[in-house]
C-alpha cells in the first residue's frame, strides 16, 4: 500500500501558482482606461477646486491650471453669506437653509410611504394591485414637462403654490414610482415564508412591517435615501417653478448668483459657490457608498 | 370528536383548480403525513389550513370550531417551514416569543413558556444568539421551538427536512417522531420524501392533482395500494408492473403464467381480461426465500447494481424490465441465470383502464 502521506518527487516543469507579468498588455489597457477616465472627470473638478482659491487678479491671467499662488478663502466667505441675488445679498446661506428645509421632510416622507407602498404590493396581494402597480410605473416614464402646469393649478387650489410644504409634496409625489418599485422588488426577494411565519406568530400589517421587515431592509432604505437626497438637492425644475424668492432652494440660488448679468464676472465666487452647492450629495456618497452598491447589487440580483 | 376536519375543500387560483372537493378527518393527536411529487397541491393544502390561503369553496374546522375564515393566528396552529423561516435580527429567544408578545402575554408566561421549549428541544445554549450563527439543525430546532410555546393543537410541518443533509435529516425526523409521541398533538406534515411519510406516519395521504389517492396506514399504502399512481409512488426502486391477462384464476404474460390463487382480491372487481401484476423488487424471492414462493421460473442478470446492504439486479419477465432485490452477500454477476419465485400474496393486480386495485 502506498503510504499517504509521503512527498510525491517534483517533476520538470509548471509547478504552484502561474507567475504573471506586471506590465501584460491586459494591466496596461486596464490601468491607462482607468486614469484616462479619472483625469475626464476629475480634472474640471480640480480647475473649480483651484479657482475657488484664487483671488480675481490671478484669474485674469488666464492659468486656468496652475495652482494658487496665493490662498484666499475670501471667494467662499463672499460665496456663503455675500454674494447677491437681486436684491437680496446674503450669499447662498438662505438658499442652503431653504433646500434643508425642503429635504427632510421630502426625504422622510417619500421612504416612508412608499417603503409601505412597496410592502403592500409585495406581500398583501389585493385585487387591482398588479394594475395599480402598472399604472404607478407609468407614471415614472411620463416627462415632468407635461406635468408642471397642472401641478402649478393644484398648488393653487389647495394653497401651497410657493410655499416650501407645496415643493416637499410635489417631491414626495414625483418619488413615488421609482422608489415604490425599489421597494417592492426588495420586499419581494424577501422570502414568503418569512411573512407567513409572522403571520402565524399573529403579527398583522403594521407589526410585520415595523418587526420584520424594516429591520431587514437597510441597505435598501440607504440607497433610497441616496436616490432621494441626491435627486432632491439637485432639483432645479421644481425649484424655480414652485417657490418663489424668499423660499428658492440652494440650487436656484446657486444659477441666479452665476447667471447674473449685472456687474464683474466673479469667477471664483462662481466656483466656491458651485461647490458648496454639490457638496452635500459628495458627502452623502462618500460616507455610504459601500452601502449603495450593496443595496443596488442586492435588489438587482433578485428584484 | 375530530382534531382537524376538511370539507368539500376547493381552491382554485384564476382557473387552475390546485384542491378539488377534498375531505379529510384528522383523529386527536394523529401523526398525519401529506405525501406527493412537487405540484401535487400538498403545500397548497397546508396553507389553507394555516390560514395562509384563502378557500375557493368548503369549511375547515379545527378542534370543532369553523376556522374557515379564522386568521392564521387565532386556528390554534404552530407551523414550521422548509426555509425554517426564522427572524434573521431576533435572537433566538425574540424568535421564540415573536407570537406570544404579540398576543400580549404576560412577561413571566412568555418567560416560563420559552424556558420550557428550549428544554424540550436542548437549545437553552443558544438562546441568545442570532439565527445566523446556527448551523440547520439548530436553526430547524428553533423553528419546531416557535410552534410549540404556542402550546397549540395542531402543529403544521412544510417539509421541515428538505433542507437538511441526509444524516441531519435522520437524526431530526427521529427527534420529530419522539417530540409526537411526548406532546401528543396532532401533527400535519408535508413532504416529498416516502421514507420521511413511512417512518413518522399515522396516516399518510397520497396526493396527485389535488386529489387525495389513498389515505392509510404505512403498511396499508405499502402492501394493499389502491392504484398504479400509489403502488408506482411508493417504494424504492419502485414496483414492477407487467402488462397480461387474467383468465381462469391464472395471469398470463407472453409465456409466463402465474397462478393467482392466494391472492386477496378487492371485493366486487372484475376476475376476467387485462389486467397488470404488481411485484415489488423486494418480494421477489431468492436464495433460501425460494422455498415459501409458488411460483418459480429463470431470469437473466442485465445489470447489478451492489448497495452494501442488498444488491439490485435488472433483469426482464416476459418481454418486461424488471427489478429484483437480493442478499447483498449474493454474488451474482451480469449474464448469470438466476432463479426467483414470486408468492401472488405480496403482489397486486390492477385493472389498466380504471387503474384501480383488482
Amino acid at each position: 500500500m502506498a503510504d499517504m502521506t509521503a512527498n510525491a518527487p517534483v517533476l520538470e516543469g509548471p509547478s504552484g501558482p502561474k507567475p504573471r507579468r506586471r506590465f501584460s498588455r491586459r494591466n496596461i489597457f486596464l490601468y491607462g482606461t482607468l486614469i484616462v477616465v479619472s483625469m475626464y472627470y476629475l480634472l474640471p473638478l480640480y480647475v473649480m477646486v483651484v479657482t475657488s482659491l484664487k483671488g480675481m487678479p490671478e484669474i485674469r491671467l488666464g492659468n486656468i491650471f496652475s495652482p494658487p499662488m496665493e490662498i484666499t478663502y475670501e471667494p467662499w466667505v463672499k460665496a456663503w453669506a455675500e454674494a447677491c441675488t437681486g436684491i437680496n445679498c446674503d450669499g447662498l446661506s438662505r438658499g442652503f437653509m431653504n433646500s434643508v428645509q425642503i429635504l427632510v421632510p421630502s426625504v422622510v416622507l417619500s421612504i416612508a410611504i412608499a417603503s409601505v407602498n412597496g410592502y403592500a404590493l409585495a406581500n398583501w396581494r389585493f385585487k387591482g394591485s398588479e394594475v395599480f402597480f402598472t399604472i404607478l410605473i407609468i407614471g415614472a416614464f411620463i416627462p415632468y414637462q407635461t406635468m408642471l402646469y397642472p401641478i402649478v393649478i393644484m398648488l393653487r387650489e389647495i394653497g401651497l403654490m410657493g410655499s416650501i410644504w407645496g415643493l416637499v409634496l410635489v417631491h414626495t409625489v414625483f418619488g413615488m414610482p421609482i422608489l415604490t418599485l425599489l421597494f417592492r422588488n426588495y420586499f419581494t426577494s424577501i422570502p414568503e415564508e418569512l411573512f407567513k411565519a409572522a403571520r402565524v406568530d399573529g403579527a398583522g400589517f403594521w407589526g410585520i412591517y415595523l418587526r420584520i421587515m424594516v429591520p431587514m431592509s437597510l441597505p435598501i432604505f440607504v440607497v433610497a435615501m441616496i436616490l432621494q437626497v441626491t435627486g432632491i438637492w439637485n432639483d432645479f425644475l421644481f425649484g424655480v417653478i414652485y417657490t418663489k424668492p424668499e423660499t428658492y432652494p440652494m440650487t436656484v440660488q446657486l444659477n441666479n448668483i452665476v447667471n447674473s448679468v449685472q456687474g464683474i464676472k466673479e469667477y471664483n465666487v462662481n466656483m466656491a459657490a458651485t461647490l458648496l452647492t454639490g457638496l452635500v450629495p459628495l458627502i452623502i456618497y462618500f460616507v455610504s457608498g459601500k452601502l449603495f452598491v450593496r443595496g443596488i447589487a442586492a435588489g438587482a440580483v433578485k428584484g | 370528536m375530530n382534531s382537524v376536519e376538511i370539507k368539500n375543500l376547493d381552491l382554485s387560483f384564476g382557473s387552475v383548480k390546485v384542491l378539488q372537493n377534498l375531505n379529510l378527518d384528522i383523529g386527536q393527536g394523529e401523526f398525519i403525513v401529506l405525501l406527493g411529487s412537487s405540484g401535487c397541491g400538498k403545500s397548497t393544502l397546508l396553507n389553507c389550513i394555516a390560514g395562509l390561503l384563502d378557500v375557493t369553496g368548503g369549511q375547515i374546522h379545527i378542534n370543532g370550531k369553523n376556522v374557515t375564515w379564522a386568521e392564521p393566528s387565532e386556528r390554534g396552529i404552530g407551523m414550521v417551514f422548509q426555509s425554517y423561516a426564522l427572524y434573521p435580527q431576533m435572537t433566538v429567544e425574540k424568535n421564540l416569543s415573536f407570537g406570544l408578545r404579540n398576543a400580549k402575554m404576560p412577561k413571566d408566561e412568555i418567560d416560563a413558556r420559552v424556558a420550557r421549549a428550549a428544554e424540550i428541544l436542548q437549545i437553552q445554549p443558544l438562546l441568545n444568539r442570532k439565527p445566523g450563527a446556527l448551523s440547520g439543525g439548530q436553526r430547524q430546532r428553533v423553528a419546531i421551538g416557535r410552534a410549540l410555546v404556542r402550546d397549540v393543537d395542531v402543529f403544521l410541518f412544510d417539509e421541515p427536512l428538505s433542507n437538511l443533509d441526509a444524516k441531519l435529516r435522520a437524526d431530526l425526523r427521529v427527534e420529530i417522531k419522539r417530540l409526537h409521541g411526548q406532546l401528543q398533538n396532532t401533527m400535519i406534515y408535508v413532504t416529498h420524501d416516502q421514507i420521511e411519510a413511512m417512518t413518522l406516519a399515522d396516516r399518510i395521504a397520497i396526493m396527485k392533482g389535488g386529489k387525495i389517492m389513498q389515505l392509510g396506514s404505512p403498511h396499508e399504502i405499502y402492501n394493499r395500494p389502491q392504484n398504479l399512481y400509489v403502488a408506482d409512488f411508493i417504494g424504492s426502486p419502485s414496483m414492477n408492473f407487467i402488462k397480461g391477462d387474467l383468465s381462469g384464476g391464472t395471469f398470463r404474460a407472453g409465456d409466463m403464467v402465474i397462478p393467482v390463487d392466494g391472492y386477496d382480491f378487492a371485493e366486487g372487481t372484475k376476475r376476467e381480461g387485462a389486467a397488470i401484476f404488481g411485484v415489488r423488487p423486494e418480494h421477489i424471492a431468492t436464495g433460501d426465500a425460494l422455498a415459501s414462493a409458488p411460483i418459480r421460473t429463470q431470469v437473466t442478470v442485465d445489470l447489478v447494481e451492489p448497495m452494501g446492504a442488498d444488491t439490485l439486479i435488472y433483469s426482464s419477465i416476459a418481454g418486461t424490465p424488471v427489478h429484483i432485490r437480493m442478499d447483498g452477500q449474493a454474488v451474482v454477476r451480469k449474464g448469470d441465470t438466476v432463479e426467483i419465485g414470486i408468492n401472488p400474496k405480496d403482489a397486486s393486480l390492477f385493472d389498466p383502464d380504471s387503474e384501480l386495485r383488482l
